[in-house]
């Protein structure tokens, strides 16, 4: 079915993140004249390795390699076309009080940690893994399928129903019920049935809120830290770390998995304007003023950038318009990539430990992590921010030259839009040294080793990368916006009001983190949809 | 123990709160053999109305009947019974600082349209709307929540029921109802309306009660609760004589009924015989035997104090201890020796509900210190003046002011001892902003913390509903798995409190719901 002429192809993408290639493979690999169209001169989106510190790469948006599905990364032959992925072990927080509790992937190892804070607590701990690993045993078969629409009485949706029906009553009335529980609790309320200990507590809290605009103690955040352990589960190795060379690897890889399959990537290609002729997707015009034509074109941007800034509102219906704008998208994460002369200094943890070899935080109580919220919720910066520092170099020398290190800072709470103004380079650097202070606090050499660091707000993120409001996960992850309200009500399923354009990004089921779920996802209803128009 | 045992009753039913009494009213027009035994010197619970000051007198608790449905108090007769209204559809007025206040609903000061054309007619929109959908929850609240993941029919059939129901809404609502039923009500307020003190003082009603903030998510589901137990006819009603008077018409109708109801009984322990509830024991010592004993005490009170843990396995126990039941809500009783002045408002339009909630970013921010075990700053507020309407709860020309505050945290981190008059004077001090002068007008106060509730009313926690109104409480896991369905692991201990679906606030449906389980049951 390949179309003829050089600008007439199956299928378009806009947008060459890590869910855009994804899409883009799973096309390609059925046969398709697929082509990925990046605005940026490099691709990836978020998921991007870049060098702007000479001899450093940083992952400077996502960081780590969690959630991506196993099934697609076996599928697309990602390994064979050069990603690697290298677990890492450790973990910490480190305390206000000079203290600190490690992380060990080692279950045991970590159980014995936990007694040093509170043996209650590490009898809780055996319960609080069996009981977070079921949840996401239960979770994981969703992720990879396409939501129903509840209202509907189509046989389709109303066999989905059923399915998840079936999937809740598998559990049994007791599993069911907690289930239902952990899926409306707040994050503090859970955890506090599980252990009493503050720094435990603080320590797993933490990937309750990455990303989102709820803090511990909102509803809704339980379920939230599954993302924590969602790879654990796969068993297959590598499911948690780092990808060797940076996040950038992942969509390299992607990328290289697409152009085998006979897909084109163009970078330095920004779409202008997605093209409708009588409700049906005919094509984009490029900045350039080059049209390029197709029956399918596939949005990878989230749906805000997708309906307000790239599709002319005289085609879509101003109701639909009315809930786009509605969609929720408020940025509550920064970022700094910093090049470091050394492996800095951290007295709180014993020399060699490996715990400065993973996911490094100095939140020590729920009420600092739940203040730092409230900060966020008053437009500004969180004085005593969460932060997640990692060092990767400390296991993937590749990335900065010898005896250098490259230091990944995950900053929450930051806001897209300051109580007391826009963002300025004098507003961006005072949050960048709040969080240089907070960690400073807790290595005394750590300044004196910076050579460089990148700081960025979600209005940056949002200038950069294109992600409304800078929200990581091109959305939040609120049960308004989550299953089959996400982007939109009656929209879950990747279609929208135009025949012929779909979305495939993160505002999409199931949601954001470099999982590849929503591009596998939509690729499946498009093929479907092809297969029932000849 | 046939020892002990007087009369032999059906049903003994512990504690005479509004609950309690409703459950009794049912069960003795089902023809059985109630007995209703409340600690306190008359009955109520926290239902009463009681004397703060030498001649004056408030609503313990809630101080305004909204929730319970027409439907109840038509099938107990409650008017034949002695209870009237003194006001009825009292208006909502949103206070504002600069006197430019609100009324939403009937009534003067300045309509809202006047004010925001666009947000009077999006609340129209909105109150429409949250009445179709409280009409299509309100079955939901009527009933015995339906059990899931077992193969019983009864049970699949009663949850498509209630899915059938969701449908019948048409698609457009369905999908809203879907869309904000889990959505924190910061978020809908903002999507509709513009006018800060029309969305602080909606987003009030949101909160109200519970332990959270307008930002919490599944705040909706609370306002949408409040809807659908008076199925969306949002009457708000003051008893002449106060909710004491609510009460005391109960209790006629289950004496009437022929329930038999004794005050001054302080139920010790329920009693047990062969793994079935058997009747309850005494402080006196005497014990009273009956087939079934059905508590309207907060769960914790009843599984882990009367009954004991020993009769339960250890997992339900844990849930039990789990059961967030810590309130937030404190009450505030002023004894005024004149009306304070208002301004903006005629002492006819004091004749109302003043809600003290300027913005939903002002609640939020009282609802942060709660987090931290610190009472508001700034409280959020809901006052209403019953002398108005009833003067006989004060001396001649003197007032009432009652008023109910958010937020004050059951365990104060300073501890409430030092602490209460410090609250008083910010409450006495957030009112005088809008009524200057009150201060001087006051001759009394008394300040009510879920520690004095609990104290007062033997509710553990001090929480109004027992157990707090979280999706994670609420529905087939209320209070939890296992007593979800009104009766135990216990076999004929039942559950008719607020701490049973579809939970407090004057509402009665618990009562009424439990009475209809233990019935079927029996049949």
């Amino acid at each position: 079915m390949s179309a003829g002429g050089p600008n007439r192809y199956d299928a378009l993408v806009v947008g060459a993140g890590h869910n855009g290639l994804v899409n883009a493979c799973y096309l390609a690999r059925a046969g398709l004249k697929v082509l990925v169209l990046e605005r940026n001169p490099y691709i990836g989106g978020a998921a991007v390795s870049r060098r702007l510190y000479d001899g450093f790469t940083y992952s400077n948006c996502s960081y780590v390699c969690s959630l991506l599905r196993t099934e697609i990364i076996r599928a697309l032959e990602l390994p064979a076309h050069g990603l690697q992925i290298i677990p890492y072990e450790g973990g910490c927080t480190m305390m206000r009080d000079g203290g600190h509790l490690a992380l060990y992937d080692n279950h045991d190892a970590m159980r014995r940690e936990i007694a040093r804070h509170s043996r209650n607590d590490a009898e809780a701990y055996d319960r609080y893994v069996r009981d977070m690993l079921r949840h996401c045993r239960f979770i994981k078969p969703l992720l990879l399928r396409t939501p129903p629409d509840p209202t509907s009485f189509r046989p389709r949706d109303l066999k989905e129903l059923l399915f998840l029906g079936r999937h809740f009553h598998k559990l049994g009335e007791t599993r069911l019920y907690d289930t239902l529980r952990f899926f409306t609790m707040s994050c503090a309320d859970m955890l506090e049935e599980y252990f009493e200990s503050e720094i435990v507590k603080a320590h797993l809290a933490g990937s309750s809120i990455i990303g989102t605009a709820l803090g511990p103690r909102s509803p809704g955040s339980a379920y939230v830290l599954l993302h924590h352990y969602m790879g654990s589960i796969d068993g297959a190795v590598g499911a948690w770390g780092f990808a060797r060379g940076g996040m950038g690897a992942i969509t390299q890889a992607l990328a290289a998995s697409l152009q085998a399959s006979g897909g084109t990537v163009r970078a330095s290609a920004p779409v202008a304007e997605i093209r409708v002729r009588h409700g049906r997707a005919t094509g984009v015009v490029l900045e350039s003023g080059e049209e390029l034509t197709a029956p399918v074109v596939v949005s990878n941007l989230d749906v805000k950038r997708t309906f307000l800034k790239t599709v002319k509102p005289e085609h879509l219906p101003s109701e639909f318009l009315d809930e786009v704008r509605r969609f929720k998208i408020r940025g509550s994460s920064g970022k700094l990539n910093i090049a470091l002369d050394g492996l800095p200094h951290f007295p709180a943890i014993p020399q060699g430990s490996p715990a400065t070899r993973g996911d490094m935080h100095i939140t020590d109580t729920l009420e600092m992590v739940e203040r730092a919220y409230d900060d966020w919720k008053e437009g500004r910066w969180s004085r005593a921010p969460y932060v997640d520092m990692l060092i990767p170099t400390q296991i993937d020398p590749t990335m900065t030259p010898d005896g250098k290190h490259y230091m990944s800072v995950f900053v929450q709470y930051c806001p897209y839009r300051l109580a007391d103004g826009e963002w300025t380079a004098a507003r961006r650097q005072a949050f960048g040294d709040t969080v240089i202070d907070a960690i400073a606090r807790h290595s005394p050499d750590f300044k004196d080793l910076i050579l460089h660091a990148e700081i960025r707000t979600p209005w940056d993120i949002e200038n950069e990368v294109g992600l409304t409001e800078g929200n990581i996960f091109q959305g939040e992850l609120t049960f308004d916006q989550l299953l089959f309200n996400r982007p939109l009500p009656g929209y879950a399923q990747y279609r929208t009001p135009l025949r012929g354009m779909y979305l495939c990004g993160s505002s999409t089921h199931p949601g954001g983190g470099v999982m590849g779920a929503p591009g596998a996802n939509a690729a499946r209803t498009i093929l479907g949809d092809l297969r029932r128009v000849q | 123990m046939s020892a002990a045992t007087r009369t032999r009753y059906d049903t003994i039913v512990v504690g005479g709160g509004h609950n309690g009494l409703v459950c009794a009213a049912y069960l003795a027009r089902g023809g059985r053999r109630v007995l209703v035994l409340e600690a306190a010197a008359r009955v109520g619970g926290a239902a009463v109305t009681r004397e703060f000051a030498p001649g004056f007198r408030a609503s313990a608790c809630a101080h305004l009947l909204h929730l319970m449905p027409a439907s109840l108090m038509r099938e107990l007769r409650l008017e034949q019974h002695g209870l009237k209204f003194a006001a009825e559809r009292l208006p909502t007025v949103a206070l504002a600082a600069d006197a430019r206040h609100v009324a939403l609903g009937p009534g003067a000061p300045a309509p809202l349209a006047q004010r925001a054309a666009a947000d009077a007619a999006a609340l129209a929109r909105w109150q429409r709307q949250i009445e179709r959908f409280a009409r299509a929850l309100h079955p939901v609240l009527t009933e015995t929540p339906p059990r899931l993941g077992t193969d019983s029919w009864r049970e699949a059939y009663a949850l498509l029921g209630v899915g059938w129901r969701l449908r019948r809404l048409g698609r457009a609502d369905l999908r809203e109802l879907l869309r904000i039923g889990g959505m924190p009500v910061y978020d809908l307020l903002q999507e509709r309306f513009s006018l800060p003190l029309l969305k602080g003082a909606l987003g009030l009603d949101a909160v109200l009660g519970t332990n959270y903030g307008p930002r919490s998510p599944g705040t909706v589901l609370s306002l949408l609760y409040r809807a659908a137990a008076s199925a969306g006819v949002d009457t708000l009603a003051l008893p002449t004589g106060g909710l004491g008077a609510l009460s005391e018409a109960l209790a006629r109708a289950a004496t009437a009924a022929g329930a038999e109801v004794r005050t001054g009984a302080v139920v010790e322990r329920i009693l047990v015989h062969e793994d079935h509830a058997a009747g309850v024991a005494l402080a006196s010592g005497e014990e009273v035997s009956a087939r079934s004993v059905v508590s309207s005490a907060d769960p914790k009170s009843t599984f882990l104090g009367l009954l004991g843990s020993e009769h339960l396995d250890a997992g339900f126990v844990r849930r039990v201890a789990q059961l967030r039941s810590r309130g937030l809500t404190a009450k505030l009783h002023l004894a005024l020796e004149h009306l304070p002045q208002f301004p903006g408002l005629s002492a006819a339009e004091l004749r109302a509900r003043l809600v003290v909630a300027p913005s939903p970013d002002y609640i939020e921010r009282a609802y942060n210190h709660a987090k931290y075990g610190e009472f508001s700053s700034e409280p959020a507020l809901e006052v209403t003046i019953p002398t108005l309407c009833d003067p006989a709860l004060a001396p001649p020309g003197r007032h009432v002011m009652s008023v109910i505050v958010q937020y004050a945290p059951y365990q104060l981190a300073a501890g409430w001892d030092g602490q209460r008059q410090a609250f008083t004077e910010r409450i006495i001090a957030t009112l005088e902003a809008y009524a200057p002068g009150l201060r001087a007008a006051i001759e009394a106060t008394e300040l009510l913390t879920p520690l004095d509730i609990e104290r007062e009313f033997r509710i553990t926690g001090g929480h109004w509903h027992h157990a707090e109104l979280a999706l994670d409480q609420l529905l087939m896991v209320r209070p939890v798995p296992g007593a979800a369905q009104y009766h135990t692991p216990v076999a004929g201990l039942y559950l008719c409190g607020a701490g049973a679906h579809p939970g407090g606030g004057v509402m009665g449906l618990a009562g009424r719901n439990a009475a209809r389980q233990l019935i079927r049951e029996a049949a």
